[in-house]
């Protein structure tokens, strides 16, 4: 379907290659003797180059990891989003708190009433309650818990 | 195949590891060397052989164990300034389809039905969405509710502010990186 999605202004650093890149590579990658030359080849670059894109882009912290991502259910992991609802001048002794939970896997504060939503990653789907009770203990703040039921499949895609 | 289901359907049962399987995907936690032959260095690391290392990635990536190979952009950083997370009180009869026709839009980088949370947040129908700026979004969402049929359907948008955490999960020595929610 047709988005309106033009150019982000911040990828200016870019060049065409480095797009060619992300977008190739936001596609899956090759599970074979010699990918990156076969990567290389479908870009019209050669292997060396592409390592070297590859590297600096990791480097200037465009691109945050490259290799498998997994499937943290299938994998017997637990995960989950929660979201709390945090009184203004209380906000960052919480998120300090939330943050040093090495489950915490990314935290971001929103325009919402619930302004605080996190993604929990644990080893077992037990561990999830555990975290989450532990979380309310220390803040002194309830935690909603909204663990996915149903996934809609997105191509990921971000253009450049 | 086995692979779309999972994809489009709900969540899988767990997947039994080898210890061959675990000690590979620790390995790969830092992510794929970034050489001409990643999956021989890895092989030569774990003792094994590097058809043996590509086999069973294959089997991983089938079983959905790897969701898929490849990267993990930091989309502030590629200049999508503005996320919102988008959420909807959809009639629990209709969020499957209503699920779908969201998801098929470019834009919509993740979606997912989640359980409401009584009277206070009775949305159960959630959809990231990143754009350049906040009217950008804004439009998108405008696009969503005439192209799906959602004009009676109650929203709300909660763009982000301060990130203060981002980065892959560790898991029995493994990075597990969904690119979840609220990324």
């Amino acid at each position: 379907m047709s988005a309106a999605s033009a150019r982000p202004v911040g990828s200016s650093a870019l060049d065409e290659l480095d797009r060619r890149i992300i977008n190739r590579l936001q596609d899956g990658f090759p599970i074979s003797e010699s990918p990156y030359a076969e990567v290389a080849a479908e870009l019209a670059t050669d292997e060396s180059t592409l390592l070297k894109h590859i590297d600096a882009l990791l480097e200037q912290g465009v691109l945050s990891r490259f290799g498998p991502m997994y499937h943290a259910e299938v994998l017997g992991g637990g995960l989950t989003l929660a979201a709390m609802c945090i009184a203004p001048d209380d906000f960052a002794r919480v998120a300090e708190q939330v943050n040093a939970f090495p489950e915490v896997a990314h935290n971001y504060e929103r325009d919402h009433e619930l302004n605080m939503w996190f993604v929990l990653a644990t080893e077992t789907p037990a561990r999830i309650t555990k975290v989450i009770r532990e979380i309310e203990r220390i803040t002194g703040y309830p935690v909603y818990n909204m663990p996915k039921k149903e996934e809609f499949f997105v191509g990921l895609k971000f253009k450049v | 195949m086995k692979t779309t289901q999972q994809r489009f359907g709900r969540i899988e049962a767990r997947v039994p590891l080898s210890d061959t399987e675990l000690k590979l995907i620790g390995a790969i936690q830092g992510g794929l060397p970034l050489v001409a032959r990643p999956y021989a260095q890895l092989a030569e690391q774990l003792g094994m052989t590097e058809i043996a290392v590509i086999e069973h990635l294959m089997r991983l990536q089938a079983s959905g164990v790897v969701k898929r190979m490849g990267l993990v952009v930091r989309h502030r950083e590629l200049g999508y300034g503005a996320n919102a997370m988008v959420v909807w009180d959809v009639p629990d009869a209709e969020v499957s389809e209503l699920g779908r026709c969201l998801s098929g839009f470019e834009f919509v980088t993740l979606c997912y039905r989640r359980p409401r949370q009584g009277a206070e947040w009775p949305y159960n129908l959630f959809c990231m969405i990143h754009g350049q700026d906040r009217e950008t979004v804004r439009g998108m969402v405008r696009q969503l509710v005439q192209c799906c049929g959602l004009e009676d359907i109650p929203h709300t948008l909660l763009f982000s502010g301060r990130r203060f955490k981002q980065r892959g999960a560790r898991y029995q020595n493994a990075a597990v990186r969904e690119e979840s929610v609220s990324s």
